[in-house]
């Protein structure tokens, strides 16, 4: 019913958005200016901005998060783990916006003590923040889906004479690979979607551009930028946005729709 | 470690052995090529592996502690003298140092308190729905699907809809009451997904107990399966309730003030929230905002804090009463 | 109840000693979880190339016993073993033993099969991987599960799921993993308690033509499968050993009162 409702809505306006700007150079175009005269919609800039955002916190958060979920069940003992999990949970109960600010005031000022070309608004912050925030998320649907490993499996590997880290990464890890994967994807998914931190961090220059220490624009920060901005409402910025949200919406429904499939047949084949 | 010759004297016997179905001419073959073989176990080299993985480990864990404890660090560092009564009960100023968050604080309570009045009943009662009546049917296990697949939606694409439908096409404008029910959508579906695990875990047999005893369906539910999966429902409730606080973009979007020198009265004003007001701030390149930042940072995190601290303290006090 | 038996015990197990050479050899061992102690001052001689089964009531300590063994109560939370065990001549609880070289040299097969979830193939050879086997692996797998006697089952379908087979054929398929090793003790934790009586003769004509070859040391509940296959059989109860012999003396002749209950069924 309320997917319903955000399909009609975004594909609503969207279309409207089409009517003026035609689809082919919305998905191939490489500049994105709205704002300036001649108007250029072409998304790419955007995307390649949210791309390298979202892999940067994904080299972060998704090897550090399935770390955090072996150390867990693997080498910490009870009263560690219990000091572990719940300072996980805080920090995964932070608002992003605090880790925007996080961003903004420490770490962009660190990296640019190391090198003083980094800019202050730059993509490199806005992703280590966000593989950072990713992290506890990753941690505790890992260390659920690698204590789902029934035990008995983890014991005929010890039994056979291997190592903790063999049975850690040749026996758990890919029987629990499903879990861990549904959890990779759903973190992406989740970066790929965030707003407010990197609003913030990374700045709002949309650029076509690989190179992490220049400052960049995503998706969800167009949108935010927009909507902030005094845009009057049935003006072509204003309808762009939607079409940027159709974007965002589709490429997140993939990734969830992903991990809720993988999730499931991971489940079947545990029980 | 077994030595050569003991392997050897094995291997020998085993040229005698007759398993029930192995043919002993090809199996004598197989057993001179595995006299052939060699073990060579390299401890050394699997005892580094394991400590390098050992330490691998540790340090992603450590990353996530040395990140949280950074972060609270900065952020006391910068704010904690900020913090005082004046700037919870002063209003936002164009001037950094006698900036406050009252209306912000105000607007967060405000909007919270409605966001929970709509939401919790909605997603209660549509979980106690769709586990305990709901026919298993194909239009089912599509809402299934779909409500797993609303909560990973990213946010903003709830604060565009909040725009379009309650904002433009139910004419509310930027008022409260538009924020809390776009805030309501967003966290609908994690209340509804938490809601029904809980009810999941209720065994059947208590179910089944209060149905024998000739309880209608409701009756069941109300008087035994409910309060039995409420520990359960309510840290659900609590935890989305805590990010809808915390939540800024949705907000962001149907064009909460970011400048307010009033406190909401009624849920048609115009209001403003905590993470906006800090947003706002962290964006402004003065020093002096970004102090208040930081100081409206640490009220926030006091404000999720309590939050928790209540929840955790109804769980508790639920999960006493259990204990028949 | 502790304390009545430790008299009826008194020194009636020590006094049996089978002959030597011995596989394992346990002295004086204790094991405990946390305050609660699962087996109390256990000494047993394991002789090479025979069947002991150890047998009891349920939480008597004989599965505990048997996991200190290959030292998989290390993975116990809360789980201490004092006392020696003698494995080769030296005791595998000293401080330089390493438990991952020791693992690889004292097979385990448990209780419920646990074959890993990938080909059968890969269940076999994974363990001789990782401890660095050079020879042929189509051979060990051939003969691996030829000695497990389910060759003929599965040599068309080696690369199908270990999961895809029936119980029986998995706890078989555990026992040709734990061969592939090649062992010098096979410990095994009521290997067939998950099993139909037909799968449960397959594996007990299994361990009889497996002695030859390693020494078997089993845990069962079932006294009719502890007779049929063992040669040593030793009796536990609370965690003590009350008895241990040649199984037909401890099932003919017992010497202690509770050993001649407990067989004759009056409890357990």
């Amino acid at each position: 019913m309320i997917t319903l409702g955000i399909v009609l809505v975004l594909l609503g306006e969207a279309v409207l958005f089409f009517e003026e700007v035609p689809l082919v150079d919305f998905i191939t175009g490489t500049i994105w200016a709205p704002m300036f005269e001649p108007k250029s919609f072409g998304v790419l800039p955007l995307v390649c901005g949210t791309f390298l955002i979202t892999c940067g916190a994904a080299m972060i958060g998704l090897p550090s998060g399935l770390g955090v979920g072996l150390f867990l069940n693997d080498f910490a003992p009870n009263w560690l783990r219990s000091i572990i999990k719940p300072v996980l949970e805080i920090l995964a109960g932070i608002p992003t916006v605090v880790y925007g600010y996080f961003a903004l005031t420490v770490v962009t000022p660190l990296m640019q003590r190391m090198s003083p070309s980094v800019e202050v608004f730059n993509a490199a912050s806005a992703a280590i923040v966000v593989g950072v925030m990713v992290l506890p998320m990753v941690a505790s649907l890992c260390d659920d889906a690698i204590r789902a490993v029934p035990r008995s499996i983890k014991e005929a590997g010890y039994a056979l004479g291997a190592t903790k880290c063999e049975v850690a990464l040749q026996v758990t890890v890919p029987s629990a690979l499903s879990g861990i994967v549904a959890s990779f994807i759903l973190a992406i998914s989740r970066a790929f979607g965030e707003t407010m931190a990197v609003t913030l961090a990374a700045g709002s220059t949309p650029k076509l551009t690989l190179n992490p220490f220049e400052s960049v624009q995503t998706l969800t920060a167009y949108i935010a930028q927009v909507s902030t901005g005094d845009t009057p409402q049935g003006s072509l910025e204003y309808k762009s946005i939607f079409a940027v949200g159709m974007l965002l919406l589709v490429v997140t429904l993939f990734f969830n729709m992903l991990a809720y499939y993988l999730v499931k047949r991971f489940r079947t084949v545990t029980e | 470690m077994a030595s050569m010759d003991d392997m050897l004297k094995s291997m020998s016997k085993s040229v005698t052995l007759t398993t029930g179905t192995a043919n002993l001419g090809d199996s004598q073959i197989e057993h001179k090529a595995m006299i052939r073989a060699i073990w060579r176990p390299r401890p050394k080299r699997r005892w580094l592996a394991g400590r390098i993985f050992f330490l691998l480990t540790l340090l992603s864990t450590l990353i996530g502690l040395i990140s949280l404890i950074f972060l609270l660090e900065s952020i006391l560092g910068q704010g904690w003298e900020r913090v005082s009564w004046e700037f919870v009960s002063s209003f936002p100023s164009r001037i950094a140092s006698r900036a406050g968050i009252k209306a912000a604080l105000v607007g967060s309570l405000y909007l919270t308190g409605l966001v929970a009045s709509i939401a919790i009943p909605l997603g209660v009662g549509a979980a106690v729905y769709l586990e305990e009546f709901a026919a298993d049917t194909r239009l089912r296990r599509i809402i299934d699907v779909n409500i797993a697949n609303l909560a990973g939606v990213p946010s903003i694409v709830y604060g565009m809809l909040g725009l379009m439908v309650f904002v433009r096409i139910c004419a509310l404008g930027h008022s409260l009451l538009a924020g809390a029910c776009t805030m309501s959508l967003l966290i609908l579906p994690v209340i509804i997904v938490t809601a029904r695990e809980a009810l999941k875990t209720v065994p059947m047999g208590v179910r089944l107990a209060a149905l024998g005893l000739g309880a209608t369906r409701w009756q069941t539910v109300r008087a035994h399966v409910l309060p039995t999966a409420m520990p359960g429902i309510l840290t659900g409730v609590i935890l989305s309730l805590s990010r809808a606080v915390g939540e800024t973009a949705p907000l962001l979007m149907i064009g909460a003030l970011s400048y307010m020198a009033f406190v909401p009265e009624s849920p048609m004003d115009d209001f403003t929230v905590l993470p906006i007001q800090i947003f706002n701030w962290s964006a402004r390149p003065q020093d002096e905002f970004r102090v208040a930042a930081a100081a409206g940072i640490l009220v926030l995190l006091g404000v999720l804090l309590t939050v928790n601290a209540c929840a955790i303290f109804a769980r508790m006090r639920f999960q006493r009463k259990m204990q028949w | 109840m502790v304390t009545g038996n430790t008299n009826m015990s008194g020194n009636r197990q020590r006094s049996f000693d089978p002959s030597p050479p011995y596989a394992l050899e346990a002295r004086d061992v204790n094991v405990s979880y946390g305050t609660s102690r699962a087996v109390l001052d256990v000494n047993l001689k394991i002789p090479e190339h025979t069947i002991v089964a150890l047998i009891g009531p349920s939480g008597c300590g004989k599965s505990t016993l048997l996991r200190s063994f290959n030292r998989m109560n290390d993975f116990v939370r809360g789980a201490k073993v004092t006392g020696e065990i003698l494995f080769k001549d030296s005791n595998i609880y000293d401080k330089a033993a390493d438990p991952v070289l020791l693992r690889r040299q004292i097979g385990m097969v448990f209780q419920k099969p646990n074959p890993f979830p990938t080909s059968i193939r890969k269940n076999i050879t994974w363990g001789p991987k990782i401890n660095g086997y050079q020879g042929d692996y189509a051979a060990l797998v051939e003969t691996s599960l030829r000695r497990a006697a389910l060759w003929d089952e599965v040599s068309g379908k080696l690369g199908e799921s270990g999961l895809a087979l029936s119980g029986g054929q998995q706890q078989r398929l555990c026992i040709a993993r734990a061969i592939a090793m090649d062992p010098d003790v096979i410990l095994m934790d009521e290997p067939c308690s998950a099993l139909d009586p037909s799968s449960t003769l397959k594996i007990e004509n299994l361990l009889l033509e497996l002695k030859e070859r390693f020494t078997i040391v089993i845990v069962t509940h079932n006294m009719q499968q502890a007779r049929r296959v063992s040669d040593y059989t030793a009796f536990m109860y609370q965690g003590e050993l009350v008895e241990f012999g040649p199984t037909d003396g401890v099932f003919e002749t017992p010497q202690q009162e509770l050993t001649r209950d407990y067989v004759s069924g009056r409890f357990g």
